[in-house]
């Protein structure tokens, strides 16, 4: 890795998706409706899996792409299971 | 070259994220936040992948990376949908200048109260 990207532009990086995290903590903390908080999980999720990746190329280990397969997996089951309990149906039906 | 590619592709990504989660933050209702930020992140996610995936470059990891891209690709559609439908059915109201409710007006949900200004009901 050349002296320039690793210095500079992965710090860049890692910055730019913290943002991302605190702008959906914003909606989290904010959101008017449960629908919203909703909706910043889940897409807090996603912008969890793009970190794992580019944690994955910082440090080189490719057993890191699994755990983003399971985030993505996690994340998904429980957005279902709040969409669901919003709409007002009991879990075990 | 490889490293190059894939440094365009993360930072693309990494610049679709934090427009998606610009639109998370600004637009004025549920139903806008899903259809802003649902689209951006995912491409944005994607991109993410992809460029780690070439900068990679082992067999392994893309089979695992194509396999975690698909899935992102699927399952995000699956869950927005799913959130905005229930959303819409717990009666989540509307902004006061949409248009159009085609939800309510195929007759399957009761629909939400049209709000006329002022801030949304908790």
């Amino acid at each position: 890795m050349e002296m320039m990207t690793s210095e500079f532009l992965f710090p860049a990086l890692i910055f730019g998706l913290l943002l991302c995290c605190a702008m959906c903590v914003y909606r989290i903390a904010q959101g008017p409706t449960a629908a919203d908080r909703m909706v910043a999980i889940d897409i807090l999720g996603t912008v969890v899996v793009g970190f794992v990746a580019i944690v994955m190329v910082l440090t080189g280990k490719a057993y890191l792409l699994d755990v983003a397969l399971v985030w993505a997996l996690v994340s998904f089951v429980g957005t279902l299971a709040l969409a669901k309990y919003l709409v007002g149906k009991r879990l075990n039906e | 070259m490889n490293e190059y590619i894939g440094l365009t592709l993360i930072v693309l990504g990494v610049l679709f994220d934090i427009s998606g989660c610009i639109g998370l933050v600004r637009l004025p209702d549920v139903y806008n936040r899903i259809q802003a930020s649902t689209k951006c992140v995912v491409l944005g996610t994607t991109l993410i992948l992809v460029g780690s995936l070439v900068m990679l470059d082992t067999l392994s990891a893309t089979i695992k990376g194509v396999i975690c891209i698909l899935f992102i690709l699927i399952t995000s559609a699956v869950a927005a949908h799913a959130l905005s439908r229930a959303a819409h059915r717990s009666g989540v109201p509307l902004w006061h200048q949409s248009v159009i409710d085609k939800y309510a007006e195929d007759g399957e949900a009761e629909g939400p109260v049209r709000n006329t200004g002022e801030e949304a009901p908790l």
